[in-house]
């Protein structure tokens, strides 16, 4: 046998003083961690199945487990990290690529901690939102330039009608995660709080289970490269329909859902044979150009008879403000823009950390040049990738977001403690697994009660926020930089977020 | 009355019920105190978690409203709480006959292997709020409802 | 004191201010002079602090009234002598002179002020070489007054309608009245305002009333959407030069209004809408129409703090923010009607009263002629 040259990451510390063998943690660690002895009548570790994902953690009745960082690093150097030496010897070991999940782990710069909030003082009274309206409500969807009334015997009517829009109770929606990718519990948990809270969620791109139809006003289908699931049935189970074109955490490649995550429930829902491998290719193959893309807006609007808004969802790449454009131009009624720290079930972990740019950025830039191109009201602009608060909901609609999309925050708030080992299918939160013992932990009555309490807290927080402010109506600050200052920021960077440095007055 | 409720397609098998109806029927009620020095090695609970595969799900007494334990008893040790309609057990009454064991359809009575008497007899942990298997249940796989008063 | 040089600032800029605010306005037309605006105005003292005031009139250039009257302030000659060079390439400039104004008054400083009576020449005649094309009249004046305002250094037009003209400056309103002497012009529609700005950035150009062709805005208040009501005008070719909030909503009266063709009341329920609440409970067409308009123009909903007049050659409009947090007081006697910050400066001038009325939030007050023919066009 082939001696490992690297050791555990993590140290499973159990108190002895506190265990009383009661083995949860042996029943409840998908890693198989924890071992019970029956002779010793004592339960040992291994710590090199640990992934500190805490299950064992929070399920001790004793709280006598405690998992560490473990003490022995790799002597290295600034440069070479111990997960930079330990990355090389596994590629050496196996020849393959390094799988990872959930967002970048790079210590890039974070504009939204680079940016401050106004508030009122004195010559602008700021508003309580307990004893007050404060208006959340976001409608998305494309726009008229101008509305145009008619007035039938003095009784004034809209001669304008919108098309098809969605209305948000908040300015925030569930991104797309696959059924596969995510267990079924957790996309009802999704879906019920979505609709619960006067929201959407996405499907993301693994096909609508067929119980969670009776969502379907709330729901956004998706249709991916793999096209799974989709046919005419599916794109009018919806409220919207999103093409998606990139992710964020992955720009530019597909996905692959193993044949052993496809049993018979995901088989039907992707229509595809069950044990079969789900390969989402890196492009649409019949999108090679922004023209195809039109062909596919149109022909969904077609399938859907005009009678729902259709999304396209772009990674934020370099060039991301012409892309964003296109789309529009394409016929987009919403551009979904997923910046550099979006998540993921799976991705190579050099594309998670190095491709793209981060969304704080983007938005800034592909609200300008709509606006320069005169078309910002023909899209609205929805992004994701990395919200872990909503201060960061808040700066991404003053930089001139419409709505953002929550993944990773939805994810922790069912259960998920970002131990990013999505890919290997055993989440011990029953999130991204589809293996029956352990999707059952995810009880889509608590999580769905705990995506509203998410909701309705961070709805809480931007009232408070918009009422300091002086601003009662959420379109208001929806692109209003006024209200957003730069700290710690190069020139450039605040040029192109389109605000003015701390300290800058009106 | 409240009754117990199983969701089995919830239960995770984690078994921290039986481990918290242990600690409940001790005289300290502290965890640590109870499995270090008062709960006997090879005590049962009164609830049980059955589990075949993925398959699992917590079982105590249904405090049953046409109890067979009850008719069996010859001494009248198992008798049914005028207030609360429980099922319960009187051990000073009980004479380790075990006929309420042969006619329970649901196998959720046991006998104390040292005293030959009935013991982990489900009492709804009398005089708590919610039982403590379904106030530890992590994953509202129990809960604690009266169904039966709802239109 | 006057201040030209940020133009090209790509930042916003708007000041703070609380104001004073008044309007008079004969419903017949009728011409009447400055004395009861002024009087008004200074009866409002209090509410401004010297740095800004100003007023608007109608019916003021009876023998001009088919000529746009371009009000124009410079830093210095050389600015002048240019921009009168880019107005002849546009415009047939039938008069110009000084505005006329005093030496002896309080007001030591100020710019160069001239005005310039003027008609935009058909297109493809005088300058072939040309970069605007397809304009009809007010759209040419607009785009050359923005072209101006943003790429002339050293010039500002602050008035460019037709038979109606702005003046305003640095110092208290009444002051200015007197600098400009307002006392010789009659008009039919008087605005006026005194500021109480709170930060330092006081110019000429800065004062109110903020006028865009025969638009003129004077407002008390702050407006926190600004950020975003500016970038919305934008999308619509309008460039907030003026450094301050105010001249977003003579923008967005004059794109709702003239045109997108909105009636002032929607209009005033855009910048005021109702909430969605309210909406919620209307009957069918109208939770459409108002959902419709908010989805629309969401961008030109004017957050925060004000109460605003807004002048135009047919009437005035007056309108608070929706929870009403800047007072509003509207009266009217006979054919004239008023709307004041306070019922103090209505009483002033007319203590006999048929009616008085404090606006509800978002509630407009809209005043138009009873005849708009009845304007005398010529003396």
């Amino acid at each position: 046998m082939a001696l490992k040259t690297y050791e555990s990451e993590f140290k499973i510390v159990r108190d002895d003083s506190k265990c009383i063998a009661c083995q949860v943690c042996v029943r409840q660690c998908a890693n198989n961690a924890h071992i019970y002895d029956a002779e010793d009548e004592k339960v040992y570790a291994d710590d090199s199945k640990c992934v500190n994902c805490h299950r064992c953690v929070s399920m001790c009745p004793t709280k006598a487990l405690h998992i560490e960082h473990t003490p022995l690093q790799f002597m290295g150097t600034a440069n070479w990290t111990s997960s930079a030496i330990r990355n090389v010897i596994k590629q050496a070991d196996t020849g393959g690529v390094v799988l990872t999940a959930m967002g970048c782990d790079k210590k890039y710069p974070n504009y939204w901690d680079r940016i401050l909030l106004n508030a009122s003082q004195v010559t602008n009274p700021s508003i309580d939102p307990l004893r007050e309206p404060m208006e959340l409500k976001t409608i998305i969807g494309k726009k008229p330039d101008k509305l145009e009334f008619e007035n039938k015997g003095g009784k004034v009517s809209l001669k304008t009608h919108l098309t098809p829009q969605l209305e948000l109770s908040t300015p925030i929606m569930f991104s797309a995660m696959s059924y596969g990718s995510i267990s079924l519990n957790a996309h009802k948990s999704l879906a019920r709080a979505a609709f619960e809270y006067g929201i959407y969620w996405n499907t993301g791109e693994g096909g609508l289970h067929k119980d969670l139809k009776k969502y379907k006003d709330r729901t956004i289908v998706q249709v991916a490269s793999g096209r799974f699931g989709v046919n005419s049935e599916y794109l009018n189970t919806s409220a919207a329909v999103e093409i998606k074109i990139g992710q964020g955490a992955k720009p530019g490649i597909g996905g692959h859902l193993p044949g052993e995550k496809v049993p018979e429930e995901i088989s039907v829902t992707r229509m595809i044979p069950a044990g079969t491998d789900a390969l989402s290719p890196a492009p649409h193959h019949d999108i090679y150009s922004i023209e195809d893309l039109k062909q596919l807006v149109y022909a969904i609007k077609e399938a859907t008879r005009y009678t729902k808004p259709v999304f396209v969802k772009i990674a934020a790449v370099h060039n991301v403000s012409s892309i964003a454009s296109g789309v529009v131009r394409a016929g987009a009624d919403a551009v979904v823009i997923d910046g550099l720290l979006g998540g993921t079930g799976a991705a190579p972990a050099v594309m998670r950390d190095n491709v793209g740019i981060p969304i704080e950025l983007a938005i800034a830039v592909v609200d300008a040049r709509f606006r320069d191109e005169g078309i910002r009201n023909q899209a609205s602009i929805i992004a994701a990738g990395g919200f872990r608060n909503s201060a960061d909901v808040i700066k991404a609609i003053a930089l001139g977001a419409d709505a953002v999309y929550l993944g990773t925050a939805a994810l922790v708030a069912l259960g998920c403690h970002v131990c990013q080992k999505c890919y290997t299918g055993k989440c011990n939160w029953g999130i991204a697994t589809q293996d029956p013992y352990l999707t059952k932990r995810l009880n889509p009555n608590i999580g769905s009660g705990r995506l509203m309490n998410l909701l309705r807290g961070w709805s809480i927080e931007i009232k408070e926020m918009l009422g300091g402010m002086g601003i009662n109506a959420i379109e208001s600050l929806r692109g209003n930089r006024e209200h957003l200052r730069g700290i710690d920021l190069h020139d450039k960077e605040r040029e192109l977020l389109g605000i003015k440095a701390a300290g800058e007055t009106w | 009355m409240k009754r117990i409720y199983i969701s089995e397609e919830y239960c995770i098998g984690c078994r921290l019920c039986e481990i918290h109806c242990l600690v409940a029927h001790t005289k300290s009620k502290k965890i640590l105190k109870a499995f270090k020095d008062e709960i006997p090695k090879d005590a049962t609970a009164a609830v049980l978690v059955e589990e075949e595969g993925h398959l699992s799900f917590a079982l105590q007494c249904r405090h049953c409203s046409d109890a067979p334990c009850i008719e069996a008893c010859m001494t009248g040790a198992m008798y049914r709480d005028k207030k609360t309609g429980a099922v319960l057990h009187d051990e000073d009454k009980c004479v380790g006959c075990w006929m309420c064991i042969m006619v329970c359809p649901f196998g959720v009575t046991a006998a104390d292997p040292a005293t030959h008497k009935i013991t982990s007899k489900c009492d709804l942990c009398a005089g708590q709020d919610s039982p403590a298997c379904v106030a530890n249940c992590p994953n509202e796989a129990l809960v604690y409802e009266d169904r039966e008063n709802e239109s | 004191m006057f201040r030209f040089e940020k133009k090209a600032n790509p930042f916003y800029e708007k000041d703070v201010s609380g104001c004073a605010v008044s309007a008079i306005m004969n419903t017949k037309g009728r011409r009447f002079s400055s004395e009861g605006i002024v009087k008004s105005i200074a009866n409002q003292r209090d509410r401004s602090n010297g740095l800004g005031g100003g007023f608007a009139a109608y019916g003021i250039y009876p023998q001009f009234a088919e000529l746009y009257a371009l009000h124009i302030m410079y830093q210095n000659q050389a600015s002048a002598h240019k921009t009168e060079q880019y107005l002849d390439d546009y415009f047939q400039v039938e008069h110009k002179e000084v505005i006329p104004h005093r030496h002896d008054t309080v007001i030591s400083h100020h710019p160069f002020l001239r005005r310039y009576f003027v008609k935009p020449y058909p297109v493809g005649e005088k300058t072939p070489d040309r970069i605007f094309e397809r304009l009809s009249e007010d759209e040419l004046v607009i785009k050359n007054v923005m072209r101006i305002n943003t790429g002339f250094d050293g010039a500002f037009v602050f008035s460019c309608g037709k038979n109606m003209g702005v003046f305003k400056g640095v110092g208290y309103p009444e002051d200015l009245a007197v600098f400009f002497k307002l006392e010789e012009y009659s008009a039919y529609i008087w605005i006026a305002h005194g500021r109480f700005p709170t930060n330092s950035a006081v110019w000429w150009g800065g004062a109110h009333p903020f006028s865009l062709l025969d638009w003129a805005v004077v407002h008390n208040g702050e407006i926190s959407s600004y950020g975003i009501n500016k970038r919305f005008l934008e999308n619509f070719g309008y460039n907030c030069t003026l450094f301050t909030d105010t001249e977003v909503i003579a923008y967005i009266f004059d794109l709702l209004v003239r045109r997108h063709d909105l009636s002032f009341e929607m209009a005033s329920k855009v910048m005021a809408p109702p909430f969605w609440d309210e909406i919620e409970k209307m009957p069918d067409e109208e939770k459409e129409l108002y959902t419709t308009l908010r989805a629309t123009y969401g961008g030109a909903l004017l957050n925060g703090p004000f109460s605003v007049i807004a002048g135009f050659k047919n009437g005035i409009i007056a309108l608070n923010d929706r929870v009403k947090l800047r007072p509003l007081v509207a009266a009217r006697k006979d054919d004239f009607a008023y709307v004041a910050s306070e019922e103090a400066a209505i009483r002033i001038v007319q203590s006999e009263l048929d009616r008085v009325w404090s606006p509800a939030g978002g509630e407009p007050v809209i005043v138009m002629l009873e005849e708009p023919a009845a304007v005398p066009t010529a003396p």
